[in-house]
């Protein structure tokens, strides 16, 4: 029997039938909360499945597409190509609320606007391959941002959810259970020391009567004593 | 909401030169510990999401871990010019696992 080292009072008593209730109360929130969340989770992991693969994909092609670029070309005439960035990219993040879980939502700018305007290098001195390779690149990239966004969102929901799912099983399968255990305990001690009262009134009222009883017959022997007396 | 953040991408230089030219800042590491020590000084700046090559990702699970439950930054696993190594799915799994305790899809 685990830690019943509560005082068998009435205040006792009333305080941990409060907390049973508020236990349970909680409990079923949680519950809801675990529930609901696991639902929306279980959407965004399917949606990071089916995306990531994509990304994946595509990304192999594109690293496929800058091999073709770098044997059409020196590593040096390629690297310097892309030294100086043209375009920048801004990143803006919000935030959504998912269950009280504060998921990211990532929005960005680029400097330039046009797609077509990003290549950092003149033409001339670079193969069309490498053309080929920035632009694919740049239509993965918005999915990857998605990517993140989704994955990131996952990550901290299967946190939440670990939480939650823990305090969920301590309340249903340590505090309740602890509770009531200890409301049972309280309830048997006071009545039984109901009972012991009980038992010690009717054991002192047959002492008084024991007492009366004895005391009369003394009083009665003590009158036919007299009364014998005067007869004789 | 004003201000803005960097997407970083740190990998080998073939992986990573690519995102150059988009504008995201890349970091062209090999080394492990260079790109440990790189992504725990980026998650102090403004640095939002940061790609990193599953290569790379592979010999660094505990700088994964420990920004698995941080809001900012996001480490996405991306497959290198190697090829990918499945470890980006691998995490899917385990955060399911992590969720539901289980193994359920």
């Amino acid at each position: 029997m685990p830690k019943l080292n509560v005082n068998p009072t009435r205040m006792e008593l009333t305080r941990l039938k409060g907390k049973l209730r508020t236990a349970q109360r909680g409990h079923k929130l949680l519950k809801d909360k675990r529930d609901e969340l696991m639902k929306q989770f279980l959407e965004t992991v399917r949606e990071v499945r089916t995306l990531r693969a994509e990304v994946e994909e595509e990304l192999m092609t594109v690293h496929g597409a800058f091999t073709v670029a770098s044997a059409l070309m020196s590593s040096e005439a390629m690297e310097q190509a892309l030294l100086y960035p043209k375009q920048s990219v801004e990143l803006t993040m919000g935030f959504q609320n998912i269950m009280s879980v504060n998921v990211p939502v990532y929005d960005f700018k680029t400097k330039t606007q046009s797609d077509s305007d990003i290549y950092p290098y003149g033409f001339a001195g670079t193969s069309g391959e490498l053309d080929t390779a920035v632009d694919a690149l740049g239509k993965v990239f918005r999915k990857m941002l998605k990517l993140a966004q989704i994955e990131k969102s996952a990550q901290l929901m299967a946190e939440e959810i670990e939480k939650t799912r823990r305090r969920v099983n301590a309340l249903e399968y340590v505090m309740i259970p602890d509770t009531q255990e200890a409301i049972r305990y309280i309830n048997m001690k006071l009545d039984e020391n109901d009972r012991a009262t009980t038992i010690r009134l009717m054991k002192v009222k047959d002492m008084l009567l024991q007492e009366a009883i004895e005391e009369q017959k003394e009083r009665d022997a003590k009158a036919l004593k007299t009364f014998n007396a005067q007869n004789t | 909401m004003a201000t803005t953040y960097r997407i970083a991408v740190v990998g080998d230089w073939e992986s990573v030169m690519g995102f150059r030219a988009l504008g995201l800042d890349t970091y062209p590491i090999s080394a492990p510990e260079e790109a440990r020590r790189k992504i725990h000084e980026l998650a102090k700046t403004n640095c939002a999401v940061i790609y990193l090559t599953e290569q790379l990702a592979a010999k660094l699970p505990d700088v994964l871990d420990r920004y698995k439950d941080e809001l900012r930054p996001a480490i996405i696993l991306i497959p290198g010019r190697g090829g990918s190594l499945g470890i980006g799915k691998d995490n899917i799994q385990n955060s399911i696992e992590r969720a539901v305790g289980a193994d359920i899809l």
